[in-house]
């Protein structure tokens, strides 16, 4: 049986967690399909078709999949499900959105954010934050599965030649609008895919303190983050918060400063490559975790280090 | 209108998890349990909506053992006005607990229900998602601003790249992300209240819903260590290792 993919994609490119996906689904076997639903996707679709390892892209062009409302994607992919094995697709905003909606309509369980594919029906996903690893097998006909982008590598983006089918589209369901997105303007990578994140705690003392930070991310081309503790105490918005109930990551490279490495803060980072952790307490828990720790004072550290870089 | 809370009892998140001896899941005897944060969120939404006049009545819902009452107590004691608990000792996912709330939905005609986006116990962000599937309804997700309209709901995600706004034909599921708003604490006051408040029992059979697990968990372990790391002495060491050794910079 064949996996059909769901890419995320821009309108004229994939998006990296489509290729993510693509790895998986070549990692589960069978024949790779991807799924291109939009509206003006036809660069997108191009792109799907030269992705090593995908023998054919499907294509729903209409009004309705315009901002991906799952309310309008959902149909059209159980309409295709049937004639598959699994259905896949990134555990990002857009997949975690979509993928339980076509798992429900089929009436089967999705598998959430697998890390590794243990065989067609055995996966592997974190659970609580990633403190625990669980291995989950699924007897359903289709299985509904969402990938975990720092899982995977990504699959090349050329080498495939596959052929490319429209699809007839579904309609509009009539039950949402898309009104708008407010994308961030940052210069910064994002959180959830920046390759270097420099991150702030309680030991900031203020929000007007984070400028150091910002500057040493600048510098690495990093995101900032911040810990719970340092986002209840307001010198942050909450959407810097990494950890247990924060956002996930595991970038190449995460600096800890001024964090003291609270379990739900460590949940969210402790699956980066290298971790960095600048404490002035040298008893503290993040030195448990860190590969390079350096005791000291973060007002004096962090500008030397921007220096120096 | 109606506002439906579905809300779970789960590990609380300040509690270091310990994976049981023989792999079959995670240890929850003796340990701390406490309201799934995201649904103390969803909450907090419900009752700010009471409180605006918006909704008319707010009922908490939890599926799972007997101690999920305590849950539902939380849930009043914030300012829900009763609850109804779904008792089952079979282990909850979430297909089978979007089917339970459904059959909920069609017997107490909410016109809104909100939920977390996940449990961060298993983490499975399914929930709200698969019911929304369920009853044909529009979903707004891992919201950050709900703004209830005559007939509609104008929902703010967050989203990877930023935030978006989608506006839902009601009734409607939203299920809620972390800048939504900040949960109160219950008083003492409210927590006396709330035990006067009453919490209706039901059965998975009484709703003639089948929530047999899907999933089969194979094992639970703990995830690879980190290898211990070193100290440096000096900003330079550091950034030595982090270009020579490590090579991430």
């Amino acid at each position: 049986m064949a996996v059909l993919v769901i890419a995320e994609h821009s309108g004229d490119a994939l998006k990296p967690s489509t290729l993510v996906a693509v790895t998986a689904a070549a990692a589960i076997g069978g024949p790779v399909h991807v799924l291109v639903a939009g509206q003006g996707c036809a660069g997108a679709a191009r792109a799907a078709a030269t992705v090593a390892g995908v023998e054919k892209v499907l294509v729903a062009d209409a009004a309705e999949y315009a901002n991906g409302l799952a309310e309008n994607l959902a149909p059209l992919v159980v309409g295709l499900a049937k004639g598959y094995g699994h259905v896949l697709a990134p555990a990002t905003s857009f997949g975690k959105n979509v993928a339980p909606r076509v798992a429900a309509l089929l009436d089967v369980a999705q598998v959430s954010d697998v890390t590794a594919v243990i065989s067609p029906d055995t996966f592997e996903r974190p659970i609580y934050a990633g403190n625990a690893i669980a291995t989950v097998q699924s007897k359903d006909p289709v299985k509904v599965v969402t990938v975990r982008g720092t899982a995977f590598d990504k699959a090349a983006e050329t080498g495939g030649s596959a052929s490319v089918e429209a699809v007839a589209a579904t309609g509009d369901a009539g039950l949402a609008t898309f009104k708008g997105a407010e994308l961030s303007k940052s210069e910064r990578p994002e959180l959830t895919s920046a390759r270097v994140i420099v991150s702030g705690g309680r030991g900031m003392g203020s929000g007007e303190n984070f400028a150091i930070l910002e500057s040493l991310a600048d510098r690495m081309n990093a995101a900032v983050g911040a810990s719970r503790a340092a986002v209840d105490a307001g010198f942050v918005p909450n959407d810097y918060q990494v950890g247990q109930t924060g956002k996930i990551v595991a970038p190449e490279l995460y600096v800890a400063v001024g964090i003291s490495g609270a379990i739900q803060h460590l949940a969210g980072m402790k699956d980066s490559k290298v971790i960095v952790a600048i404490n002035k307490d040298e008893e503290a828990p993040i030195f448990q975790v860190a590969d390079y720790g350096l005791v000291g004072d973060l007002f004096k550290i962090v500008p030397e280090l921007t220096s120096k870089l | 209108m109606k506002v439906l809370v579905p809300v779970k009892r789960v590990i609380d998140y300040n509690v270091k998890i310990r994976v049981k001896a023989d792999g079959t899941g995670v240890e929850t005897t003796n340990v701390k349990m406490s309201m799934n944060p995201f649904d103390e969120i969803a909450v907090e939404e419900a009752v700010r909506l009471k409180e605006k006049g918006t909704a008319s009545e707010v009922v908490a819902v939890s599926i799972g053992p007997a101690q999920a009452q305590e849950t539902l107590r939380t849930a009043l004691a914030m300012g829900a006005d009763r609850a109804i608990h779904v008792q089952t000792d079979v282990e909850t996912q979430p297909l089978g607990v979007a089917k339970a709330l459904k059959a909920l939905v069609d017997k107490e005609q909410p016109q809104l229900v909100v939920l977390g986006k996940q449990a961060i116990d298993d983490d499975a962000n399914q929930t709200g998602q698969m019911l929304a599937a369920l009853l044909g309804w529009a979903q707004g997700t891992f919201a950050s601003k709900v703004e209830p309209g005559s007939g509609t709901v104008s929902v703010t995600r967050e989203v990877d790249g930023g935030l978006e706004t989608v506006e839902l034909r009601l009734p409607a599921v939203v299920t809620t992300d972390l800048r939504l708003n900040e949960p109160r604490y219950a008083s003492l006051p409210n927590i006396m209240k709330a035990k006067k408040k009453p919490i209706e029992a039901v059965s998975p059979a009484d709703l003639g819903v089948d929530m047999t697990p899907r999933l089969t968990t194979l094992k639970v372990v703990e995830p690879a260590r980190r290898k211990a790391g070193i100290k440096v002495g000096s900003v330079d060491e550091l950034v030595d290792k982090l270009k020579n050794d490590a090579r991430v910079i």
